[in-house]
């Protein structure tokens, strides 16, 4: 017989990545598992829904902190005209030397009557109703509670029973209940997550398991563990950006759904929980962090599979 | 001592045990030189694939220490362990090829995990598939071939990357006598023309007169005896298997 033919050159010891379409056949072309892109399809498109929704709760709740945080309103309760007039400009002058003011606008009485008109009807514009003055006040800034109370305190000093009410006071309960759903939005995104990477394990193990004779072949013909766990991570990232992409696509068309239901509400404060291309860019880090997410995962989880081998 | 060569493999006291089961073998020490060709005999259950499995580093011994290419087997990271089967071939008992790969690829497998580039890759396996006459059933995947053409394969795919040592666990098992003779001519090519070191594990007593300049160890009940010193050093030289049998 003649002796065996052999590869022109020397063969190399080096254990290279494999590349092309050959390293992809290594693995029987059964995929990674037949409902696995399908699970991260649906588990991507609940992640987009949460934070678009969470996106959407925390624009909504700062366009709101935004218009009323920075505005005061005060009170005058006073029964005589004439006095609840003078205590109102009083006030006014005390405030406008405040540093922290940059405008004091007195709510004329007409203005007052007509706001109060559908409650009260015609009442509301006769002088046997007492209506308190009202003083629409600017600040520089969103004041803290202490500011406010300094505030009151220096109205009191001059018009004894003078109110101040910050308006971010009476929402707070809203933003309170907005912030609980923001939570809400990112624990979800965490055990999405979290489901995420264990269908992903799931997934390897069981992949590892349904082609260990393959596996112990390529390691006793030299392959490395680095050699094989690239073979594996091709099918994880395969699987993974197929199943996110339709996730994605199916959570952006839910998001649309419902952004056109809010929009028909046409109402002022649901107007500001619009998306910008910031929160957008975060939608479109979703699928990409998916797929990043199982890509290491797959790894761990074949990295500890091959440990267990020689 | 100057003319000795360097060993190959070093067995030192070896046992190997599955679990808590007994040995299935013990005490093995023995040395096998570069360029040799030697027969692994014994009945069934005797322990040869136990002891092939230690040499082409699928398995640790349970106790005992092996040198193999000059390097501690046992101390040497798993990590590593793929550098040193990269310089054996292996001939598996049930052949072991991948079942969803053609002919073809299973024997470009070994190039193909060096990092050879494809364009050798397809020259070196378009030859060695005519060199063990498959050529025509090159995109056949092994369940549509017979045992004799899986077994030329498998060879191919040990073979295909040069070795240094090719060890081959009843390789001649599944085929017909003419086959039987045919493949041992091929390991025999291997031995001579290329120097590759040979071990060979039969059952079959009438295979070791084919090989004239073979060495022989005996696998019972897990331990070596060495009949004919061939694992010694050096081996004495009128008890060759040719001249034994």
């Amino acid at each position: 017989m003649n002796t065996p033919p052999t590869p022109e050159g020397q063969v190399s010891d080096a254990a290279p990545d494999l590349k092309g379409p050959a390293s992809a056949r290594l693995l029987p072309n059964t995929r990674f598992g037949g409902p696995i892109p399908w699970v991260i399809a649906i588990l991507i498109a609940l992640v987009v829904i949460a934070a678009a929704g969470g996106l959407s709760l925390r624009n909504l709740a700062d366009n709101a902190r935004a218009d009323l945080s920075d505005a005061v309103t005060v009170q005058i309760i006073e029964a005589d005209p004439e006095i609840r007039s003078q205590q109102a400009q009083l006030a006014a002058d005390t405030l406008a030397d405040n540093p922290l003011v940059t405008s004091v606008r007195v709510v004329p009485e007409a203005e007052l009557a007509e706001l109060l008109e559908p409650w009260l009807g015609a009442a509301a514009a006769s002088e046997d109703v007492p209506i308190p003055a009202l003083i629409d006040i600017e600040l520089s800034r969103r004041a803290s509670t202490e500011e406010i109370t300094q505030l009151q305190d220096a109205l009191s000093s001059v018009v004894e029973g003078a109110k101040v009410d910050a308006q971010s006071e009476w929402l707070r309960p809203v933003y309170d209940a907005l912030a609980a759903l923001q939570y809400l939005a990112l624990a979800l995104i965490a055990l999405v997550g979290f489901a995420t990477a264990a269908a992903v394990w799931l997934a390897a193990r069981s992949a590892f398991s349904n082609h260990r004779d393959t596996v112990e072949v390529i390691h006793l013909l030299g392959g490395t563990d680095k050699q094989i766990t690239r073979i594996f991570q091709r099918a994880v990232l395969r699987d993974a950006a197929f199943g996110s992409i339709i996730g994605v696509v199916l959570g952006l068309g839910a998001v649309w759904l419902l952004g056109q239901q809010f929009a028909a509400l046409d109402s002022g404060m649901v107007g500001g929980g619009g998306l910008d291309w910031v929160d957008w860019l975060v939608i479109a880090a979703i699928p990409v962090g998916g797929v990043l997410l199982a890509l290491i995962t797959g790894r761990i989880t074949i990295g500890f599979a091959l440990r267990s081998m020689l | 001592m100057s003319d000795r060569p360097s060993e190959i493999v070093k067995f030192d006291n070896v046992g190997l045990r599955y679990g808590t089961d007994p040995e299935v073998l013990s005490d093995l020490s023995f040395t096998l030189f570069p360029g040799s060709f030697y027969f692994l005999t014994g009945a069934s259950g005797a322990g040869k694939t136990s002891l092939l499995k230690l040499l082409y580093l699928a398995q640790r011994p349970s106790r005992g220490s092996i040198r193999m290419f000059g390097k501690d087997m046992i101390t040497l990271p798993r990590t590593r362990l793929p550098d040193f089967r990269r310089r054996l071939g292996v001939v598996f008992q049930d052949f072991r090829l991948v079942e969803h790969l053609s002919a073809f690829d299973n024997v470009a497998l070994p190039l193909r995990l060096s990092g050879t580039d494809e364009a050798r890759v397809i020259k070196a396996v378009s030859d060695m598939l005519e060199w063990v006459g498959l050529s025509h059933r090159a995109q056949a995947i092994p369940a549509t071939m017979s045992g004799g053409e899986q077994q030329r394969v498998a060879i191919a795919r040990a073979v295909i990357a040069r070795p240094q040592m090719l060890i081959a666990d009843e390789p001649t098992g599944n085929v017909d006598p003419d086959m039987a003779l045919k493949l041992l001519r091929l390991f025999e090519a291997l031995n001579n023309r290329v120097g590759t070191t040979v071990i060979v594990a039969t059952h079959d007593v009438h295979l070791l007169k084919k090989v004239p300049d073979s060495l022989i160890m005996r696998l019972q009940k897990g331990r070596l005896s060495d009949p004919t010193g061939a694992l010694r050093y050096p081996p004495r030289p009128s008890v060759k298997a040719g001249d034994r049998t």
